[in-house]
């Protein structure tokens, strides 16, 4: 048997914490169990690109939707049945044209719309996104695939307060005459976030 | 502060990790905790400028080294711990190890007495202020110019909400800045939009 002086002295794994917490919530009656249960399945089924996708195929082929939604996103969203956590008090939605493109970021944390866009991939998380994409977007973007010509202009938007963006893709030219579903079916969670162009 | 977390325009960084289908989450964990602290919002147990604020506390090395969702659980246990629910040793135990958690807070501040509404094309200055606690300001605007673009709803003032300070709620304002007046002759040409409130902001004759 070991001295249970030494177990002490190595950090727990981050599954033991994880555990440790969810098991001290549930000895105070706090069911921690229903509520993991029920946000993972609002991670697979909720917070996905899909959402944002149909607001963005709707946009394209709805003018009057697609003003209400750069005039009052959360208002506009909703309508589509898309709620947003309540202290995402507003949602700007940033049009991409030929000549302009927007990208999004969160230097301080991780901040996006997830309920709209899906929840941030890993690298939007990493600190290499959080530090460069401010200061070198034209480079950022080249190296992930996004070589932008030298007339687009770029505009960054850093998330550092609860308002919420979302960037709403140039459509296609080839995508004349598509359907909702199958505009729909060509948005991705990196146009949304504006490291793509569709 | 001034913390590790602020990392608009550090430099050093190497290439972002891309890949177009890349996933929220990687283990069954991530998903665990990113509902706990949700859970522990709903229930009132902290608010979101607290969280934020208990993961910039983190020590440096901590911080750097950590995953996204483990700098979660760091601060989910941090406050846990600091407001009472759970004491460390508790959690020590029934993690069988360490728990390591953020450092200690240090003041917060309620709202400027020199706020001023602002309209879309003013020109404004970020103030100079160093602060102890929590701040939405990044680093890399402090004292820069820029034009502010338009107004949002008003929210918790973050440097005062973090802290359990009497605040008014404020807007923000979306500012414009040029990555020229950001970073002279080192950084590439764009424009840089800033959610900054209005108690970081002073007007530009």
């Amino acid at each position: 048997m070991s001295d249970p002086g030494l177990a002490f002295r190595s950090t727990a794994s981050v599954e033991q914490r994880v555990d440790a917490i969810e098991a001290a919530f549930d000895a105070r009656g706090l069911e921690p169990a229903a509520f993991i249960d029920q946000a993972m399945r609002m991670a697979e089924e909720e917070w996905v690109p899909q959402r944002g996708a149909q607001v963005v195929a709707k946009a394209w082929t709805d003018p009057a939707f697609r003003q209400r939604l750069l005039a009052s996103g959360r208002d506009a969203v909703a309508e589509l049945g898309i709620t947003m956590p309540r202290h995402h008090r507003h949602l700007v939605v940033l049009e991409n044209t030929p000549t302009l493109h927007n990208v999004i970021c969160c230097t301080l944390c991780s901040c996006t719309a997830f309920t709209v866009i899906g929840l941030p991939p890993d690298w939007y998380k990493d600190l290499e996104y959080r530090a460069r994409v401010v200061r070198e977007s034209r480079t950022v973007l080249r190296e992930m695939g996004l070589d932008l010509p030298a007339d687009v202009e770029i505009r960054v938007w850093d998330t550092t307060a609860d308002t919420r963006y979302m960037v709403l893709p140039h459509r296609p030219p080839h995508t004349a005459g598509w359907s909702e579903d199958a505009l729909a079916s060509i948005v991705t969670k990196d146009a949304m976030i504006g490291v793509a162009r569709l | 502060m001034d913390g590790i977390h602020d990392l608009g325009g550090r430099q050093g960084f190497g290439k972002v990790r891309h890949s177009p289908t890349a996933e929220a989450f990687h283990e069954d964990w991530e998903k665990r905790v990113n509902a706990l602290y949700s859970l522990a919002v709903r229930l009132g147990i902290f608010n979101m400028d607290e969280y934020r604020h208990a993961i910039e506390r983190m020590e440096p090395r901590h911080y750097l080294s950590a995953s996204y969702y483990e700098r979660s659980l760091t601060s989910l246990a941090t406050l846990c711990v600091e407001k009472g629910i759970v004491p460390r040793e508790e959690l020590e135990a029934r993690a069988g190890g360490l728990f390591p958690l953020a450092l200690p807070s240090a003041p917060g501040r309620t709202n400027s007495a020199q706020r001023e509404r602002f309209a879309a094309g003013d020109r404004v200055r970020v103030t100079t202020d160093h602060v102890p606690g929590h701040v939405r300001m990044p680093a890399y605007i402090r004292g820069k110019t820029g034009v502010v673009v338009s107004e949002s709803p008003a929210y918790p003032f973050p440097d005062a909400h973090a802290h359990g300070v009497e605040a008014a709620d404020e807007p923000t304002y979306d500012v414009r800045f040029s990555t020229s007046e950001l970073w002279p002759n080192a950084a590439d040409a764009a424009f840089v939009h800033v959610g900054v409130f209005q108690s970081y902001l002073q007007r530009l004759a």
